[in-house]
């Protein structure tokens, strides 16, 4: 088979329109992309099943305009907001936020954590590298303490966010963290994600390259993951550990996946008892 | 045939309950909002009528996220609203701006109180009615509803959902603190007799890539989510099937002036005036609750032969300037009266365009309704001069 003749397996996603992806060379968003879209076809689910809404920034254009469904792409910060409002009116279809952590945590904490309080029925992705990339370097509520940023010249001089215990003590019932080290485990995640009832949050720490790597030292995209992969542990394996050991280190795999009322249900339950009290 | 939406009938109703049932008559099935002074009795009222008719209320966690579910649930294929007041209003003004370059059909009910910044949550003024206009950033049009009485709250609230959905565009219904919290008689009309508009849609089947969505000064149909039509929504610069071009200027020229156009070219059948200006030479110029005040003072002060009328800008945005400009080549003067230090009034002025002097009368105290005694005070000042 020629290469023209080639077509990939999860091209029918991609809006044809849309040619080109803003992402930088080396970028972590196409890991996350494939890896959620392979997820959708082994699901079995088309992306008229969905409505994907997104936030600002980088990891906001994985939907946007790419995939070939129903896509809002909002203000910055707010995304999950927009879900709400989308899954309420369409119940039936499955909600998919994909953003990024100054989106989801700095700007739109606010929403983050009420909507995992509430525990509506939702997928939430959220690419984590650290750093605000679109805007070019700045610190984030994630960026490890010290690091130089362009805006942290002499240091960050502030403690980062454990993205996932935050999404876990605010009441989310499917909780869990990759790198795109992983990408097949990603894609095994997001099956479980996409079909959890309630509030699903996955982080996916990303490499960002030109704003993180390059500026912190801490190299190109290839050696960003393969410093995911050294600093990368199982959440078995962290049971056993120190904090002082887990200092520097990424805690992977799934937290927490439990059932709570969710909140698309118990609105419904709440209109029928309306509904009969008002006849 | 009776619909629960619509309590037909005549009431003696408190403004924000006629907003309410403005807003249910109007076939309005989502709603969401923070409780603040002067408004909370809109979405209290909702939150008990709504789930009884298959509806939704939330309270969110801020403004900023119920203005985001609004929009949401708009391309959910709902007709949705919020209703604040200043300081809510103020949060929200990002995402009302979203929903201008998304066209995306809602209801923004401001209850307006007294401000700047907090204020007095409990005292009315008209301090937020440049804002709807100016409030968002960018260059935009939008389309402002100013009610007088208890019924035109319930007749703009349902007149404002069907301008949203004609235009696909936010429309705000700018309430105040005394008209909120007024009650007076009203009716409610049988529901056939209640206009309600929708939408254009799609056509079934057909998908962003071969049609236009977007930017249509006519309004280009709206490809509801879930409906496979594949929409693609952005409120970055986009051409008309919604793809994103935020390089070329050429293309935020279009993206500006379509969104622009779209109220502009179909403004007279927007704006709405109301006058009793017969044989006056003294024109008082108001809206919203102020509007009360200067009809009064018009009645009492014909009682003493003064050549006075009154006219109402029943819609500030988009603001009735033609209709200022033909009013003032006919009377010798306009007297603007509204409860602020001037700021419709400026642009009443500029319609006038020296055709006839204008002036302004504010109330003897901000937040208090123009007394009778002070505009015929005025009136005589500025007839005297």
């Amino acid at each position: 088979m020629s290469l023209a003749a080639y077509e990939h397996p999860l091209a029918k996603y991609i809006r044809p329109s849309a040619k080109t992806t803003a992402n930088c060379p080396g970028c972590g968003n196409g890991i996350l992309a494939q890896a959620i879209l392979q997820a959708i076809d082994e699901l079995g689910l088309t992306l008229d099943d969905f409505v994907f809404v997104s936030g600002i920034g980088c990891s906001a254009w994985i939907p946007s305009p790419s995939f070939f469904g129903d896509v809002l792409h909002t203000t910055h910060g707010r995304p999950i907001a927009f879900a709400t409002g989308l899954k309420v009116a369409l119940p039936e279809k499955r909600a998919m936020v994909i953003s990024g952590d100054g989106d989801l945590t700095a700007i739109g904490g606010n929403h983050l954590i009420h909507a995992a309080r509430r525990n509506i029925a939702m997928t939430v992705f959220c690419v984590n590298n650290g750093i605000y990339g679109m805007t070019g370097g700045q610190v984030a509520p994630t960026t490890p303490l010290g690091l130089n940023t362009v805006t942290t010249p002499f240091g960050n001089a502030e403690n980062p966010f454990d993205i996932c215990e935050l999404v876990k003590g605010a009441g989310a019932t499917f909780v869990a963290r990759w790198t795109t080290y992983h990408p097949r485990q990603i894609v095994k995640t997001a099956k479980k994600a996409i079909q959890h009832k309630g509030f699903a949050f996955v982080e996916v720490w990303s490499q960002c390259p030109v704003e993180f790597g390059r500026k912190t030292g801490l190299g190109n995209s290839v050696q960003m993951m393969e410093w995911f992969k050294r600093v990368s542990v199982s959440a078995a394996k962290a049971k056993s550990m120190s904090p002082d050991e887990l200092r520097d280190k990424i805690v992977v795999g799934e937290f927490l996946d439990i059932e709570k009322p969710e909140l698309i249900e118990t609105l419904a339950a709440v209109r029928a008892k309306a509904m009969a009290a008002g006849r | 045939m009776s619909d629960p939406a619509v309590l037909t009938g005549r009431h003696f109703m408190q403004g924000n309950i006629a907003c309410a049932e403005g807003v249910v008559a109007a076939g309005c099935r989502f709603a969401a909002g923070y409780p603040i002074t002067p408004a909370s009795e809109v979405a209290e009222r909702l939150a008990q009528r709504l789930p009884t008719l298959g509806g939704t209320f939330l309270q969110l966690e801020d403004e900023l996220a119920s203005i985001s579910a609004v929009i949401g649930a708009s391309w959910g294929g709902l007709k949705t609203m919020t209703v604040s007041s200043g300081p809510g209003i103020s949060l929200m003004l990002e995402n009302i701006g979203f929903a201008v370059g998304t066209e995306t059909p809602c209801v923004i009910v401001n209850v307006m109180r007294g401000g700047p910044t907090t204020g007095i949550p409990a005292v009315q003024m008209q301090g937020d009615v440049i804002q709807p206009r100016r409030g968002s950033h960018g260059d935009y049009q939008i389309i402002a509803l100013a009610p007088s009485s208890v019924q035109e709250i319930f007749d703009d609230t349902v007149r404002a959902f069907n301008l949203a959905e004609r235009y696909r565009t936010p429309v705000f219904v700018l309430s105040d603190a005394f008209l909120g919290h007024m009650r007076e008689e009203m009716v409610i009309p049988e529901p056939q007799a209640i206009v309600l508009e929708d939408r254009k849609q799609f056509p079934k089947g057909v998908d962003v890539e071969t049609l236009p969505a977007f930017l249509d000064e006519d309004v280009a149909p709206m490809p509801i989510f879930g409906r496979g039509h594949k929409a693609h929504v952005t409120s970055s610069c986009h051409d008309a099937y919604g793809r994103r071009n935020v390089v070329d200027a050429t293309a935020l020229d279009v993206f500006v002036r379509k969104l622009n156009n779209k109220i502009e070219k179909h403004r007279d059948a927007i704006v709405r005036v109301d006058q009793d200006t017969e044989g006056a030479d003294v024109v008082l110029v108001s809206y919203g609750s102020i509007l009360r005040s200067a009809q009064a003072a018009v009645e009492a002060g014909r009682a003493e032969g003064l050549k006075l009328g009154w006219f109402k800008l029943g819609t500030l945005w988009p603001f009735p300037d033609k209709e200022i400009a033909a009013l003032a080549d006919r009377v010798k003067r306009l007297i603007v009266l509204e409860n602020n230090l001037g700021q419709m009034f400026h642009y009443v002025q500029a319609a006038a365009a020296g055709r006839a002097p204008v002036s302004f009368c504010p109330p003897r105290i901000i937040g208090e309704m123009h007394e009778i005694e002070h505009v015929l005070a005025a009136v005589k000042n500025e007839v005297r001069a």
